[in-house]
C-alpha cells in the first residue's frame, strides 16, 4: 500500500479543511477503503479519519424522522434505531458481519455506493435526505450509478435523515462468499405511497422498481405483484447469478419483504 | 513516522508507525503479539479479530493511527489473571473447537464479543454471529458448540 | 464409562493450550534478527512469451537487496512430479520441467517469473511492482478447456508437449474389451456427465517460508509451512538446488491446516534459500491471500463421463468413465497420482461390481496446478459412483438404500479383490448402511418433508455409500504403479533416564492432533501417564526419515511404526529387567508399566529400568547396548479401506433456489478409535469441506485464464451458518487386518462422502417437489444453478 499522512480532526470543519488542502481522501469506516488500498486501486497523499468527530455520530428520531450521523457505525444503528425504525435497524445489523459492523459507517456505505451495498436500498426506499458539509441532497437525486454519487470533489456525507415509514421490511438474498448483496429489496410504504428500491440486481446500481411501487401502492399485498415482470435486461450477469436469476429475485424478494412489513 | 500510544491487553504500549501501518502489524510486527493472525487481505476471514474499546474488529482493515489511544484487547489478553484459560478459551478446548489453532485467536476473540452482546445466544445467533470469521478445518461443529457450551448451555446436538 | 486416558480415551488435545492463548509459533510469527523480506513477481498474464525483464530500477530501489529472474535458476534442477504415469499405449507421461522461477515462457496467472528481497516487506513490494512495469510479456492465447486443449495441436503450454496431455490412461487396460462387451448388452445403461469442480485448498495459514544460510558451516535452514519437512527437503536438496541432504535442515513448526496444499514443495522454498545464501541474511516470504489462490496447488477439477450398466432389478454389472483431469501448467509432486492410482482403483466402490474400466486424460492448461486436495481422487470416483447409481434408481424406479445393499461386498468376501486392482481387507458395509438408516430416522423423513412443505420448501435427502484407500501407502505396490518415492513411515521413541518419553515422529500434526493421540498410545503401552509423553515432529534436525501427513496416514503408517519402535523398548526393557531380577529373560512379563518375573512378586517399574539404561552400574553390558532409545519404519502391507454411509437432508426453496443443509449423518468404520473426540472433528471438518465443495465453492477461470474466483469475496468458504450440527457415529468397527493398531484413518472421509449425498438430496427434494426434469446440477449446487434448472 502507498504511504499517506494521517490526519483524524475532530470537527466537520476541520476535515472539510483537510480534504481540500491537495490530495485527499476521506476515510470512515474504511471497511472497504482499506481493503481497495490494499490492492492498490485507491490511495492518496493524505488519509482524513472521520472517526474522531463526535457531531457526526449517533442517532435521533423525532418527528417521523429518524438522522443517522454518517459515521455511526453500523451496529450502533442496528442497536439504537431498533425502536424508530426497525427495518432499518434490521438491515444495519445485517451488514457484513459482527466486525464490519462495529467499523463501517451509513456515510462511508453511501458515499462509496457499492452497487450490492445495503444501505443505498434503505435512502431510496425511505426518500431518504443525504446532508452533506454544503448541502441537502435528495436521495433520488444522489445515487448516479456503480460507485457514483452527486457528492463532489472533497464532499463529506455529515448525516442523513430517514423519513420512517408505516411499514417497511429489507430482505437481502446473499452473495454467498462476500455476503453482499446478490439482491436486496427495501419496501416503504408511507401515507403517500410505497417505495421499493433494489440493489445488487442492476448494471447502474441502486434503483426503484417504480411498476413495484404503483401496484403495491394501491394494494399493498405480494399477491399484487403477481402480474408484474422484471426486465433482466439490465441485470448484472456473474459468477453467482445471471441477469434472468437476479429478475426473478427481485420478483421473489419484493413480495417476502412486503409480506414481512 | 510518528508515535503512537494506546493500551493493548492492559498495559501502555507506543510505537513509530507510518500511517499506512494497519493495527495488525503494529501489533505483530512492533509490539511482538503474534497471536493475531492475518489470513486474508481481503477482510473476510477473521482470523486478524481483536477488540477496539471492548468491540470486536478486523485489525487488518483498520489503520493503527486510526485507533490512538484505544483500549486494545488481543488473544494474549483473553486468559485469566493466572493465566489460566477463560471461560471461553477452556470451552474451546473441551469441546476440540480448534485443530490447526490459526483462526482460533479470531474465534475466541469473536465469540468473546458475541457473549459480551447476547450472553444466552441461540444456535442461530451464535451461527451467525460468527460470520465474520472463517475456519477451514473444524466444519464449525465444535466452535459453535464450545461458545454454547462457554454460554452455560448443554448441546443437545452431538 | 468412557475411558479416560490411553488409547480410546477423549483425551484433550495439549496443543489446543498455545493456540488458544496466541503462542503458536507458525511460520509467519517468527521473526529473526537480520532478516530480509522477500516478495514474488507473479504474472497477470495466463500464457506469454517474457521478451525482457530489466531490472535496473527495481534494483536502485530503496531497500531493495537483490532481485532474481528465472535466468538466475536456469541451471538448477526443477520441481519433479513424485509418480510416473504410463499411458495407455506405454509411453511414459510428458514431464515438462517446472522451474523456480519461470524462464522463456509464464504459464498461469500468479506464475512467478522474478523476485525481490529487499530490507522490508514495503520496499519489496514496491520494486516488484516496478519490476513488473518493467517486464515485456507477449501474451500468447490462454490454454483453459481441457477438451479444446486436447483437440487443438497449434496453442501449446509447453512447447515440448503438441496436444497438451500429460498421458492418456487407462485402468485397467486389459479390462477394457471386457467392460465394452457388458455395455452392448446391458439390460440398461445410465449415462452421466459432471464435473468435479475445481476446489482451492484455503488452508487458513498462507503459505510461508524462512531461508537461512550459514557461512560458516555452509548449513542452510528451511523453515516453512509443509506437512512433510523430510520430503520437502530431499526435494529441494536433490532435486531442486543440489545441496547435500545433511547441509539442508527443513522445520515445519505450527502449521495452520495443510489439506494437501502444504505436501508439496513451491518455488518459493527454493528462492528464499538462494536468497538467503546469496545475501548471508535470513529471507522471509509469506504468500497474500490473494497469492494462495493463484498459486497454491488447486484440488478436483475433473470432467467424467460415466456410465453404469446394470440388470432392470438394479443388479451392478459394469463401470465405464472417461475422464479429463486438469494438472494445470506444471506437474505438482503429486497431480499425477491424484488422478490415477487414487481415483481409478476406487472405481468399483464398495460394490461386488465384475467389470469397471476407467480412462483419465491428464491436461496441461494454463492455470494454476492440480494435486490431492483432501481425499485426492476419492472424492472423484465416490461423486461419480454414487450420483450415477443415484440417477440409476430413479431411472429404474428402485429404492437407492435396497440397491446399494443389493450390490455390496458382503463380509465374507474379505479380503475381496477388486477389478481395479485393490484387494480390501475387511469391511461390513451393510452394517454402516444400517446405522445410518437408524441416526437418520428414515423412517420419519415423510413427516419431516411434510413440515418442510408447510413452509414453503422442498425437502430431499441423499445417500451415499463411500470407501477409500488410505493409510498411504505399501512402497512395494505403489513403485509398481510408478510412485518415485517409498511411502513407509518412521519413529524414534526415546525413553529419557528420568523415565519420561520423547517420541520423534515422521508425521506432521498440522491440525490432527499428533501431540495428544500418539502419546496415548505410548501410555497405554508402556503404562506411563500420557503427561510423561512428548511428541516431537516438524524439524528434520531432530525427526526420522518419514513422509509426513497426508492420506490419513498419520496413525495408520507413523502410529504403527511408533507401536513397532515401543514393541522393540519393551523387548529391550525385558532383557534389562531379566538382568536386574535375575530371572530368564522367558519369565519376563510387562504390564501396567511393571517388568515382572512371572509368577512371583519380584519386579521392577519402568522407571527403574529406564534409570538402569542410562546409569548402567548393574546392567549386561557384554550382551546389551545402555541406553533405551529404539526407532521403527513401517511400510503397510496394503492400503486401509474405511467406508461409511451418508445420509444428508435439505431444503430447497423452490423460488430463490437456495439449498441448505438441515440434517448430515456419517455412519463411518475407521476400524478401532485412539481418540473419539478427534475422530468426530475430523469427520465435521471433512464433511464441511465436502458440503463447501457441494453448495459453495468454485473456481472459475475465464476464457483468458484470469481467475475470477481469487479472494474470499468470490470464492464462498462456508461459514458457520452454511451448515448444520453433524451427527457423527463409528461405532461400526471392523479393525484393520494389517497393522497391529487396527487403524485404517479418518481425515478424508467427510470429504469423500459427503459430496454426492448432497446433491442426491438436491435431486430427491426437485423430485419430490414434481420438478422430474432435473437429473442432475453440477457442483456448486448454488442457488442460481438449482433455479436455472428447475426453470431451464
Amino acid at each position: 500500500m502507498q504511504n499517506f499522512d494521517f490526519v483524524k480532526p475532530s470537527t466537520i470543519a476541520e476535515a472539510v479543511k483537510a480534504l481540500n488542502s491537495g490530495d485527499a481522501q476521506a476515510l470512515s469506516g474504511g471497511q472497504t477503503l482499506i481493503a481497495t488500498m490494499k490492492q492498490g486501486l485507491a490511495g492518496a497523499e493524505t488519509l482524513v479519519s472521520l472517526t474522531g468527530i463526535a457531531e457526526m455520530k449517533g442517532v435521533s428520531s423525532a418527528g417521523g424522522k429518524l438522522s443517522i450521523g454518517a459515521a455511526t457505525p453500523h451496529a450502533t444503528v442496528a442497536r439504537e434505531a431498533a425502536s424508530a425504525y426497525p427495518a432499518l435497524a434490521k438491515l444495519a445489523g445485517g451488514i457484513g458481519d459482527p466486525q464490519v459492523r462495529n467499523r463501517g459507517t451509513v456515510g462511508g456505505s453511501l458515499a462509496n455506493n457499492d452497487p450490492a451495498a445495503c444501505y443505498p436500498s434503505a435512502a431510496l426506499a425511505s426518500g431518504a435526505t443525504i446532508v452533506t458539509d454544503r448541502r441537502e441532497i435528495a436521495a433520488d437525486d444522489y445515487f448516479q450509478g456503480l460507485f457514483a454519487t452527486a457528492l463532489e470533489e472533497g464532499e463529506i456525507i455529515t448525516k442523513v435523515i430517514f423519513p420512517i415509514p408505516e411499514k417497511a421490511a429489507y430482505i437481502k438474498f446473499e452473495q454467498p462468499a462476500s455476503r453482499f448483496a446478490l439482491t436486496g429489496v427495501f419496501v416503504a410504504k408511507f401515507a403517500g405511497g410505497v417505495r421499493v428500491a433494489v440493489t445488487g440486481a442492476s448494471n447502474d446500481g441502486v434503483f426503484r422498481w417504480t411498476e413495484a411501487e404503483k401496484a403495491l401502492s394501491a394494494n399493498f399485498s405480494p399477491t399484487a405483484l403477481s402480474g408484474l415482470s422484471v426486465d433482466a435486461g439490465n441485470m448484472i450477469t456473474d459468477l453467482h447469478g445471471t441477469a434472468e436469476y437476479r429478475a426473478n429475485l427481485v420478483k421473489v424478494l419484493t413480495a417476502r419483504a412486503v409480506g414481512a412489513a | 513516522m510518528t508515535k503512537l500510544s494506546m493500551t493493548v491487553n492492559g498495559k501502555a504500549v507506543s510505537g513509530e508507525v507510518e500511517g499506512r501501518t494497519l493495527l495488525v502489524q503494529f501489533l505483530r510486527e512492533t509490539l511482538h503479539l503474534t497471536g493475531t493472525h492475518v489470513g486474508c487481505d481481503t477482510s473476510q476471514c477473521g482470523a486478524c479479530t481483536v477488540h477496539v474499546n471492548g468491540k470486536s474488529v478486523k485489525s487488518c482493515t483498520v489503520f493503527a493511527a486510526d485507533v490512538a489511544g484505544a483500549e486494545v484487547t488481543t488473544i494474549e489478553g483473553m486468559a485469566n489473571a493466572d493465566g489460566s484459560l477463560s471461560v471461553i478459551q477452556q470451552a474451546f478446548q473441551d469441546c476440540h473447537g480448534l485443530q490447526c489453532g490459526f483462526c482460533t485467536p479470531g474465534m475466541v476473540m469473536a465469540s468473546a464479543a458475541l457473549l459480551a452482546d447476547n450472553p444466552h445466544p441461540t444456535e442461530a445467533e451464535v451461527r451467525h454471529g460468527l460470520e465474520g470469521n472463517i475456519c477451514r478445518c473444524t466444519g464449525y461443529h465444535n466452535i459453535v458448540k464450545a461458545v454454547l457450551t462457554a454460554s452455560g448451555q448443554t448441546v443437545a446436538a452431538e | 464409562m468412557p475411558k479416560d486416558y490411553g488409547i480410546g480415551a477423549s483425551s484433550k488435545r495439549r496443543e489446543d493450550v498455545r493456540f488458544l492463548t496466541g503462542r503458536g509459533q507458525y511460520t509467519d510469527d517468527l521473526s529473526i534478527q537480520g532478516q530480509a523480506h522477500a516478495v514474488m513477481v507473479r504474472s497477470n498474464v495466463a500464457h506469454g512469451k517474457i521478451v525482457s525483464i530489466d531490472t535496473s530500477a527495481a534494483a536502485a530501489m530503496p531497500g531493495v537487496l537483490a532481485v532474481f529472474t528465472g535466468e538466475d535458476f536456469k541451471d538448477v534442477g526443477g520441481n519433479p512430479a513424485g509418480w510416473l504415469i504410463k499411458s495407455r499405449n506405454g509411453e511414459p507421461m510428458r514431464e515438462p520441467k517446472r522451474p523456480v522461477l519461470a524462464h522463456g515462457k509464464v504459464r498461469h496467472v500468479g506464475d512467478a517469473y522474478a523476485a525481490v528481497i529487499a530490507e522490508t516487506y514495503e520496499q519489496a513490494k514496491a520494486a516488484a511492482q516496478q519490476l513488473a512495469d518493467d517486464t515485456v510479456i507477449d501474451e500468447l492465447p490462454a490454454i483453459i478447456d481441457m477438451k479444446a486443449a486436447a483437440a487443438d495441436a497449434s496453442n501449446r503450454v509447453h512447447d515440448e508437449i503438441p496436444d497438451n496431455i500429460c498421458f492418456d490412461w487407462g485402468w485397467i487396460e486389459d479390462n477394457r474389451a471386457a467392460t465394452d462387451a457388458v455395455f452392448k448388452s446391458a439390460p440398461h445403461v445410465t449415462t452421466l456427465e459432471l464435473v468435479n469442480n475445481r476446489l482451492v485448498p484455503n488452508a487458513m495459514e498462507p503459505r510461508a517460508s524462512i531461508g537461512e544460510y550459514f557461512p560458516g558451516t555452509g548449513d542452510y535452514k528451511l523453515t516453512t509451512t509443509s506437512q512433510n519437512p523430510h520430503l520437502t527437503r530431499l526435494l529441494v536438496a536433490a532435486f531442486v538446488m543440489g545441496i547435500p541432504e545433511n547441509k539442508l535442515t527443513v522445520v515445519a513448526p505450527d502449521v495452520g491446516g495443510g489439506f494437501g496444499s502444504k505436501i508439496y514443495h513451491y518455488g518459493e522454498e527454493a528462492l528464499v534459500l538462494a536468497a538467503a545464501k546469496k545475501l548471508a541474511r535470513p529471507v522471509r516470504w509469506t504468500a497474500e491471500r490473494s497469492e494462495s489462490f493463484l498459486s497454491d496447488a488447486h484440488g478436483r477439477d475433473h470432467v467424467t463421463k460415466i456410465e453404469l450398466a446394470c440388470e432392470k432389478d438394479g443388479t451392478f454389472l459394469a463401470f465405464r468413465t472417461e475422464t479429463y483431469a486438469n494438472v494445470g501448467a506444471y506437474l505438482s509432486n503429486f497431480s499425477t497420482a491424484t488422478p490415477t492410482f487414487l481415483h481409478g482403483t476406487l472405481m468399483a466402490g464398495p460394490y461386488k461390481v465384475p467389470h469397471v474400466y476407467v480412462n483419465v486424460k491428464t491436461i496441461f492448461t494454463n492455470t494454476a496446478p492440480v494435486d490431492a486436495y483432501r481425499g485426492a481422487g476419492r472424492p472423484e470416483a465416490t461423486f461419480s459412483l454414487e450420483r450415477v447409481v443415484d440417477k440409476m434408481c430413479r431411472e429404474l424406479n428402485l429404492d437407492p438404500f435396497e440397491v446399494r445393499r443389493k450390490n455390496f461386498i458382503t463380509p465374507d468376501m474379505f479380503p475381496y479383490t477388486t477389478p481395479v486392482g485393490l484387494v480390501y481387507d475387511t469391511g461390513n458395509y451393510q452394517a454402516t448402511l444400517a446405522k445410518a438408516i437408524e441416526i437418520a430416522d428414515v423412517a420419519g423423513f415423510d413427516k419431516r418433508a411434510t413440515e418442510s412443505k408447510a413452509r414453503g420448501k422442498l425437502r430431499g435427502m441423499g445417500l451415499s455409500t463411500w470407501i477409500e484407500a488410505c493409510g498411504i501407502a505399501p512402497s512395494h505396490l505403489v513403485g509398481v504403479l510408478g510412485s518415485r518415492v517409498g511411502l513407509y513411515d518412521a519413529a524414534t521413541v526415546r525413553v529419557n533416564a528420568t523415565g519420561n518419553i520423547s517420541v520423534m515422529v515422521g508425521a506432521h500434526s498440522h491440525g490432527q492432533g499428533h501431540e495428544t493421540v500418539f502419546p496415548q498410545i505410548v501410555a497405554e503401552r508402556l503404562g506411563v501417564p500420557e503427561s510423561s509423553v512428548e511428541i516431537v515432529h516438524g524439524d528434520t534436525s531432530k525427526i526420522p526419515f518419514g513422509m509426513g501427513s497426508y492420506g490419513s496416514r498419520s496413525l495408520a503408517v507413523c502410529g504403527v511404526a511408533m507401536n513397532k519402535a515401543i514393541d522393540k523398548i519393551v523387548a529391550k526393557g525385558k532383557k534389562i529387567a531379566a538382568h536386574m531380577l535375575e530371572a530368564s529373560e522367558g519369565d519376563i512379563t510387562f504390564e501396567d508399566g511393571k517388568f515382572s518375573v512371572a509368577g512371583t512378586d519380584k519386579a521392577k517399574t519402568f522407571g527403574e529400568i529406564a534409570f538402569s539404561a542410562y546409569v548402567p552400574h548393574n546392567y549386561p553390558l557384554e550382551t546389551l547396548e545402555p541406553g533405551l532409545e529404539e526407532t521403527a519404519f513401517y511400510d503397510p502391507a496394503n492400503f486401509t479401506y474405511p467406508a461409511g454411509a451418508y445420509i444428508c437432508e435439505v431444503e430447497l426453496d423452490p423460488d430463490t433456489g437456495k439449498v441448505d443443509v438441515v440434517a448430515f449423518h456419517c455412519a463411518d468404520d475407521f476400524g478401532n478409535i485412539m481418540n473419539p473426540m478427534i475422530v468426530e472433528g475430523q469427520v465435521h471438518g471433512g464433511v464441511g469441506q465436502g458440503i463447501g465443495q457441494a453448495l459453495l465453492e468454485n473456481t472459475v477461470y475465464d476464457e483468458n485464464g484470469q481467475l475470477l474466483t481469487g479472494s474470499f469475496m468470490d470464492y464462498a468458504m462456508p461459514r458457520a451458518a452454511d451448515v448444520p450440527f453433524y451427527n457423527v457415529d463409528y461405532s461400526c468397527q471392523t479393525p484393520c487386518t494389517h497393522n497391529p493398531l487396527g487403524v485404517k484413518g479418518c481425515g478424508e472421509a467427510g470429504a469423500i462422502g459427503s459430496p454426492p449425498a448432497v446433491v442426491n438430496a438436491v435431486i430427491d427434494a426437485l423430485h419430490r417437489g414434481g420438478i422430474t426434469h432435473v437429473s442432475h446440477i453440477n457442483m456448486p449446487v448454488s442457488p442460481g444453478r438449482v433455479w436455472q434448472a428447475i426453470n431451464g
